[in-house]
């Protein structure tokens, strides 16, 4: 265990950073450490976490709009939107399980991994959301972008690519995100469809219906079970459903959950709950279309894995034996639709021996050397995070 | 930006980077060239054929670029970037050329990349929903080809007849809709992008958030400064059940405010909230005759979506909320063409003030909702102090104010206050913790005004990020940053 150090400010932060920019070296960038399985491990003897850094520094439910520290962890900030009736809307997912950890993620967290839940479907993901925020580079020095305001197109949209980025580009200090209403209601179709097909095929006919569909899922198991939900006000959720029933129901036997039930029927499929991953398996997210999802799913099968379809069947999550020829066979797959594949969860050993993130073609490749070098010129954030050498 | 109704006299000067005396004494040779790379017309270089490129939405500021090429495919656009990157040339990327801040305006030694060639619709998928499109396609050209089953592309600009994709990703274009739905960099799966160096890369694809740096969100927004997009990937969306619209009008524009905000307050997210104020509202009845209240202060125009009952059960509570700040006068639309109605006098604002003063300067600054009043008055004391005329258009749901500052361009004095009152407010809604611009971009227009939003070095960190796209700063290289920063190679003259 490397040391670790947790400056209890942004201007703490900001001196860490300066000094191992200085020294040329490493840091781990965290925030409470949760994810640390996820892709490579990180070579650095030291620690930096923004653990400390926390609390909502501003909350205007009717501008849409809350700040908070980046350590803030995302159940605080979770209910301080729940007293007003609202939430983050890209519902990011709570990775306890997956990564068997103690601590819940950070906001920081969650918007450096970019991960967004069933909702990022009609919703958009967590970096769409994200309006804000304050950040050290890799030099130590205390940066912005983006603001406090809904639309803002002023000068390159850093938020974007700090987002999605794990801590390679920048430590990110404080972040400003949309927040929108809880719904009222909600309830989901639940479909026994016979095959993945067909079960996608229910999934894109009810988000190609004008139903408002906000989140698909697609259960593999006896029976297969595709997953349709809605959300709004009560009289549309009774309304829609009572449609969407008539409209899906030459896709196999129907029924409804409403309420509590749906809550937690989509909390699991968030979480990939019902992936059920054995503690020995690795666990991989592929990105594809989604009439690709179900040959993702079957080459998953084959290694003797299990998959869980989300976002109409374009998330598979897959939990498989801990093995190059998994991870080269999962790839393959999703690259046969232009899809990509990552490592999301798995031994050392593997993450080490594998390209976790699909390579770039090398033209980007060098520009993102190149924009790595800006924000970092000496490589000491989480080297060799994303990609090995990087 | 400015929109001059009419062009008289001499255009305004806007400081451009010194040509390159080389470049422009190679003319011959580099118009020979590349009608080499883009045979048949693809080449521009004479004066007549030139001059419709000299400008674009902001039409007050003009130059004549060296050349036009108007490439039909990726390969002829990477081989003119090619060249481009070899000579030393500049470029200046151009869609529609719609830019209400300038983002296409030329520069005298540079070549002009026209896109509107680039017109295919390519691929589309309803049952991924996603359509693939060449770069020069309208924005209401995607919607056409996939309406008749019942889809949508969302974000929908009022230029949508005449603006083009490829533009619509370069500004990160917004609409009337995009409360709900977002806005162009929240509706995107992939690009075809090349590189100053010509190379062709594939960002993103068909699926959602590609693993890797997200490119995708870089490039949105990067106004033509890091390469050219030549295909674009775009999500599309079913369409509700139906649309409608209702108007309320308020005595005071702080009661307006206070209404938005217990709407949103109360769960509902409408799919527009527009916002008028009484000069505004003036001028679009004078001109439309939709029937707006006179004696208002502010009005707002409110959407919903869903089957009827859901639209009589939506607007209903809207209409419950608003009884609750005294309105004027509430109006529920009861058919699509009461809605038509509405909204007919919102969508014809520009032009309604421009049939009240010959020119004007549309604004485009974004403010925290809660800081409308306030907003409103200090621009009302501007106002009186610039001795000029505005009237406000207001995206209330998410800030985005469009002031329109009303002038004479035939009178120099009028046109240099309204430019300072412009520069005013957009330092205001800066200093009331919002932005310069909401969703017409920097441009040439606000460049200079870049360091009242960002320090020193926030604009130095994304001028490195500029130069690691483009280490010659050769794309788009006058826009966006102040123009006595940018690296030394373009220094203004
Ligand atoms: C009447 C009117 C109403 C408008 N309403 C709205 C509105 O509601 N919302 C809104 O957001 N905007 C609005 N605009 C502004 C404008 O229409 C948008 O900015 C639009 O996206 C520009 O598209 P274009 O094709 O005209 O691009 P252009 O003006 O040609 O170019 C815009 C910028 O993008 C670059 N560029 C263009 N194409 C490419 C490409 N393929 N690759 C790389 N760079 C490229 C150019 O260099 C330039 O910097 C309005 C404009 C007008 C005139």
């Amino acid at each position: 265990m490397s040391a670790s150090l947790a400056p209890p400010d942004e201007a703490g932060v900001a001196a860490v950073v300066a000094a191992a920019h200085a020294a040329r070296e490493p840091l781990a960038i965290e925030g409470n450490g949760s994810k640390r399985g996820l892709l490579r491990p990180v070579q650095a003897a030291r620690t930096l976490s923004v653990r400390n850094l926390s609390g909502i520094t501003l909350y205007r439910p009717a501008e849409l709009v809350l700040s908070a520290r980046a350590g803030t962890p995302m159940p605080d900030i979770a209910s301080a939107l729940a007293e007003k009736g609202q939430q983050v809307i890209a519902e990011p997912p709570d990775l306890r399980a997956v990564f068997g950890s103690g601590e819940p993620a950070t906001l920081g967290g969650i918007v450096a991994a970019n991960l967004s839940g069933p909702r990022r479907i009609a919703w958009g993901a967590m970096r769409d959301h994200v309006l804000g925020v304050r950040f050290v580079n890799g030099t130590g020095e205390v940066l912005r972008s983006g603001g406090r305001v809904l639309k803002n197109v002023t000068g390159l949209d850093l938020c974007k690519l700090l987002a999605g980025s794990y801590g390679t580009l920048g430590v990110m200090t404080e972040i400003t995100i949309k927040v929108l209403p809880a719904p009222e209601a909600t309830a989901t179709l639940l479909l026994e469809v016979p095959d993945l097909a067909a079960g996608v095929g229910a999934l894109s006919a009810g988000l190609g219906s004008p139903y408002g569909v906000s989140g698909a899922a697609l259960l593999p198991g006896t029976p297969n079970l595709a997953a349709l939900r809605l959300e709004d006000f009560a009289p549309s959720v009774a309304y829609r459903m009572g449609r969407l029933r008539e409209a899906l129901g030459r896709f196999g036997d129907a029924r409804v959950i409403e309420a509590e039930e749906s809550r937690a029927f989509w909390r699991d499929v968030r979480d990939a709950a019902p992936l059920g991953a054995q503690p020995e398996d690795a666990v991989w997210r592929v990105s594809v279309r989604p009439s690709a999802g179900p040959a993702a799913a079957a080459a998953a099968q084959a290694l003797g894995g299990r998959a869980l379809l989300d976002w109409g069947g374009g998330l598979v999550w897959v939990a498989a034996p801990a093995s190059v020829a998994s991870h080269d066979a999962l790839v393959a797959a999703a690259a046969v639709s232009g899809g990509t594949c990552t490592l999301f969860r798995g031994p050392d050993s593997l993450r080490l021996a594998v390209a976790v993130l699909p390579a770039e073609p090398a033209p980007l490749a060098a520009i993102g050397a190149r924009v790595k070098a800006a924000l970092d010129p000496a490589g000491i954030l989480n080297p060799g995070r994303m990609r090995a050498g990087l | 930006m400015r929109i001059f109704a009419t062009d008289k006299g001499t255009p305004p000067v806007i400081a451009q980077p010194a040509p390159k005396p080389e470049i422009l004494a190679r003319r011959a040779e580099i118009l020979a060239a590349l009608s080499a790379l883009v045979p048949g017309d693809g080449v521009i270089g004479d004066a007549t054929r030139l001059k419709p490129y000299e400008t674009d939405g902001l039409a007050a500021y003009r130059e004549v670029p060296l050349a036009v090429v108007l490439p039909r495919t990726t390969e002829q656009v990477a081989a003119v970037l090619r060249y481009c990157h070899e000579t030393g040339l500049r470029v200046v990327p151009r869609g529609a050329g719609t830019s209400l801040s300038g983002g296409a305006l030329p520069l005298a030694d540079s070549v002009v990349i026209g896109l509107m060639r680039m017109n295919r619709i390519l691929d589309i998928n309803l049952e991924d929903r996603f359509a693939v499109v060449e770069a020069g396609v309208t924005n209401i050209g995607i919607t056409k080809a996939v309406e008749d089953d019942g889809f949508f592309y969302a974000p929908d600009p009022s230029s949508q007849l005449a603006c083009m994709i490829g533009g619509n990703v370069m500004m990160n274009s917004g609409g009337a809709h995009c409360l709900k739905y977002g806005v162009t960099a929240n509706n995107l799966l992939g690009l075809k992008f090349v590189t100053i160096e010509g190379e062709v890369i594939d960002i993103g694809g068909a699926h959602l958030d590609a693993a890797g740096y997200d490119w995708l969100g870089l490039i949105t927004g990067s106004e033509g400064q890091l390469g050219i997009v030549t295909e674009v990937t775009v999500r599309i969306l079913r369409g509700p059940e139906g649309a409608r619209a209702m108007l309320a009008a308020f005595k005071g524009t702080e009661i307006a405010g206070a209404a938005v905000d217990a709407i949103i307050g109360s769960g509902i997210i409408p799919v527009a909230l527009e916002f008028m104020d009484k000069p505004c509202i003036h001028a679009c009845e004078a001109f439309a005759h939709a029937g707006y209240p006179l004696d208002a202060e502010a009005m707002l125009i409110i959407e919903v979506e869903g089957s009827t009952a859901e639209q009589d059960d939506l607007l209903n509570r809207i209409k419950a909320i608003c009884e609750r700040f005294d309105p004027i006068s509430l109006k529920v639309a009861d058919s699509v063409e009461q809605s038509l109605a509405i909204w007919k006098g919102r969508k014809g604002a520009f032009g309604a003030v421009g049939r009240i003063s010959p020119d004007y300067l549309c604004m485009d600054g974004t403010i925290p909702t809660s800081e409308l009043p306030f907003v409103l008055k200090r621009i009302g004391e501007m106002s009186a102090q610039f001795d000029l005329k505005v009237a406000n258009v207001f995206h209330a749901g998410d800030g985005n104010l469009h002031p329109l500052i009303m002038f004479d361009a035939n009178d120099a004095d009028s046109f240099r206050r309204a430019e300072e009152f412009g520069a005013a407010i957009l330092t205001l809604c800066v200093e009331v913790g919002g932005c310069l611009t909401g969703e017409h971009g920097v441009g040439v227009e606000k460049r200079d005004l870049m360091s009242v939003q960002f320090t020193a070095r926030e604009l130095d960190q994304q001028r490195a990020l500029k130069t690691a796209f483009d280490p010659q700063w050769l794309l788009n290289p006058s826009k966006v940053f102040p123009l006595q920063e940018t690296p030394a190679a373009i220094a203004a003259e």
